[in-house]
């Protein structure tokens, strides 16, 4: 029983950020030695970056530091924040403003979608709440009509963020929700249309085909739409998060990720991950369960703030 | 991502045949496979650190029997290792002598305890106990009415109370919940309490208030298989706070590797007691370690595909289908139905992922799945006639059904020789010569 023993000790607390051990790790040193690339490894690997994006990462570092002199810990830190800003940078945009994305149409149709459990009610919540304190008429479609009480959980955060749903009842067909959603929202002249769907795992063959369905009948009430897909990623899910956005990605298209619950101790090192292999920005970030708690993803400040030793 | 381990470790230790012994030079290589596979599968760094030490020890020295590879005996040591780490099938719950039994059920948002709470008291029900549901979760919208429909569905009586809130509220509720279960004749209760992050003082401190006051027999943690490096963290903090008895891992029915199972009971000695394998209320099933650890491993998981095939495959389908093969009358049009029933089991390149061996084959033969649609295609723009009879199928035939179906003569013509000899095989197979038959039996799909 030696190493239940040996591995409490050594994973009691790890409540360091990332990359206040990054900081640490480099305060003091002057050069890249092999032992700091072999920390910087796992510290990446320990936060879910994933064993692929890792040796991109510090493939990059080791190549560069070859290349160029560091001298100092700062100049070292620069490097390393900069390699990380660039694996989340995707197809070179930068961030989009605050709210993710600005209404381009009318209404502006925003479908999400994701694995059980992982927060798509409460983020479509806040997302609502983004919305509508920007001045949009908002209104939700209650497409998850599978899971017990979904509608009065989604009925609960539409009336705290203020606007109008459309629902029909549990066991109804979510793609004729979605689609007398779309009508509501052309007869009542609403800015932002946001459908949720029922959580399902990417496995599951009939459950992508519906949400396909789903996707199909909003464009046939309104040409173009969805305009926005957006996945949402349990901020603790491991490796498995690669295959969920691989599978939406094939099934709907994704155009975003939310990520949620970065309040624990999960560091999220999984965004590096999917926007790495996937090319799939990352548009929000939820970090709390408050209906504020919803923020719009900056690579910059994301990686700043992730410096900050605490 | 089906890439397996025994065949990466074949590569590493081809250089190697003739090496009587496993030493710690040749295994050095082979070992880092083995990490990579496990980081990929979610095992927490510092667990599947200690794990491959522990691994190299034992192996270091071990005689290569002349019958297996030295890969396959590497890894069959890793196999081992693993499903002794993973502790034994254990599916039993502590009872109280006196009712009721009070199960707690807690863990992180979103990981699945209301499903859980709900699919134990099915279960429980079925062995002819008396259980009541208890809704602790106090806070997020809607918890108490998805528990509530929860309890309809499964016709077990719910016990809820909407007046009790702020931080008191979970502890009263459960509190109450006895009293009512002891003046209703319930002998177990389930309390679902709200899901919480492990770092949340104030929610963590709750739960423990709730068992402090209500002794609880039995505690489960619920954890989602698809957690990452973090789960040892959460698994901890509840631990710490909780002592909890069992570990619940839910949501294993997707493809997730669920190195999480064994990252957890690396830091807690707990046994996992149930699975979580989809979301109707009777899919709960106990605990096999040996197959996690094949999963992790990337091995393939032979005995869920068949559970899965079983599931998916209709039983009235398959009995009208053994009629017809008996009486030697299989049609295109059944061969259309069965090709439907193995798609119902997800696509095709997952389905193949978890045959033990689909490994070895080369990477350019990948399973199409649009195989299947241009097969179910050219079957659809045949006429009846032509699907009972494909005997009648002549040239110009064979062009329309390509045009209608979108794909070539050729492809047509593919099709019907491989249903020949399907049929032909089937005859052979109805006639007594199983095994052969079985052997040289291929699906017409490349």
């Amino acid at each position: 029983m030696g190493l239940f023993e040996k591995l409490k000790a050594g994973l009691a607390k790890t409540r360091e950020s990332l990359f206040s051990k990054v900081t640490h790790l480099v305060t003091g040193k002057s050069k890249i030695d092999a032992e700091t690339i072999d920390r910087l490894e796992e510290i990446l690997l320990s936060s879910d970056v994933g064993v692929a994006t890792t040796a991109t990462i510090l493939d990059n570092i080791k190549r560069r530091v070859k290349e160029e002199k560091y001298e100092t810990p700062e100049h070292l830190q620069t490097l390393l924040r900069d390699e990380i800003a660039k694996v989340l940078q995707v197809n070179g945009k930068e961030e989009p403003g605050e709210i993710a994305e600005h209404p381009a149409t009318k209404p502006w149709v925003v479908m999400v979608v994701g694995v059980n459990g992982v927060g798509k009610t409460t983020t479509i919540g806040k997302l609502a709440h983004n919305y509508t304190k920007a001045g949009y008429k908002v209104i939700i479609g209650a497409a998850d009509t599978f899971r017990a009480a979904a509608n009065e959980q989604l009925e609960i955060w539409a009336k705290r963020a203020g606007v109008e749903i459309v629902q029909q009842q549990h066991g109804a067909d979510p793609a004729s929700v979605a689609f007398d959603t779309l009508g509501s929202a052309l007869a009542r002249n609403a800015d932002v249309v946001i459908i949720d769907t029922a959580g399902r795992l990417h496995t599951k063959a009939n459950l992508m085909e519906e949400l396909k369905k789903i996707k199909r009948v909003m464009d046939k009430r309104l040409p173009g739409a969805p305009h926005e897909v957006l996945l949402v990623l349990d901020a603790a899910t491991g490796q498995n998060a690669l295959q969920q956005a691989k599978f939406f990605n094939e099934a709907v298209g994704l155009t975003g990720l939310a990520i949620t619950k970065l309040d624990g101790t999960a560091k999220g090192g999984i965004v590096l991950a999917v926007s790495n292999e996937l090319k799939i920005p990352v548009k929000y970030i939820g970090v709390g369960e408050q209906i504020d708690d919803l923020q719009p993803f900056h690579r910059r400040e994301f990686v700043a703030a992730l410096f900050e030793s605490q | 991502m089906f890439e397996s381990l025994s065949q990466k470790l074949e590569a590493v230790f081809k250089k190697l045949r003739g090496e009587g012994k496993i030493s710690e030079q040749n295994i050095a290589e082979s070992l880092r496979e083995v990490r990579r596979v496990l980081l990929d599968a979610d095992v927490n760094y510092k667990v599947a650190k200690q794990f491959i030490e522990d691994v190299q020890k034992r192996a270091v020295g071990t005689e290569v029997l002349n019958s297996i590879t030295p890969g396959q005996l590497i890894v069959k040591i890793i196999h081992d290792e693993m499903v002794k780490l993973l502790g034994e099938t254990k599916a039993e719950l502590r009872f109280s002598q006196n009712t009721p039994t009070v199960i707690l059920i807690a863990g992180l948002q979103g990981s699945g305890k209301t499903t859980f709470s709900g699919k134990l008291a099915n279960l429980l029900k079925s062995k002819g106990l008396n259980p009541l549901l208890v809704a602790a979760d106090i806070y997020r919208p809607a918890a108490i009415d998805q528990l509530i429909a929860l309890g309809k569905q499964i016709d077990i009586p719910v016990y809820s109370d909407r007046t009790s809130l702020g931080m008191g509220g979970a502890v009263k509720i459960a509190v109450d919940a006895i009293d009512h279960a002891r003046k209703n004749v319930r002998d177990t209760i389930i309390i679902d309490t709200a899901g919480r992050l492990h770092v949340d003082e104030e929610m963590m401190a709750e739960v423990a208030a709730v068992k402090e006051q209500t002794k609880p027999h039995e505690i489960l943690f619920v954890v989602d298989a698809m957690t990452g490096q973090d789960a040892v963290n959460s698994a901890k903090a509840f631990h710490d706070r909780l002592n909890f008895d069992g570990i619940v891992l839910t949501k294993l029915d997707g493809d997730s590797r669920g190195g999480a199972a064994l990252s957890i009971r690396a830091v807690v000695q707990k046994p996992i007691k149930f699975i979580g394998v989809g979301e109707k209320l009777d899919a709960l099933e106990p605990f096999h370690p040996d197959r996690i650890a094949s999963r992790i491993l990337g091995m393939g998981d032979i005995v869920t595909l068949v559970e899965k095939a079983q599931e998916r495959f209709d039983e009235e389908t398959a009995v009208r289908l053994e009629e017809k093969l008996r009486k030697s009358q299989f049609t295109l049009e059944d061969f259309l139905e069965q090709l439907r029933e193995i798609k119902k089991m997800g696509p095709l390149s997952q389905v193949m992922g978890m045959l033990p061996g689909a490994n070895r084959l080369p990477a350019n033969a990948q399973v199409d799945d649009s195989a299947l649609g241009r097969v179910e295609a050219i079957i659809q723009s045949m006429t009846n006639e032509e699907r009972q009879r494909p005997s009648i199928i002549n040239g110009s035939r064979r062009k329309r059904i390509a045009m209608g179906s979108g794909t070539t003569v050729q492809e047509v013509n593919r099709l019907l020789k491989q249903f020949d000899e399907m049929q032909k095989m089937m005859r052979k197979f109805s006639k007594g010569g199983k095994r052969r038959a079985m052997q040289g039996m291929r699906f017409p799909m490349n």
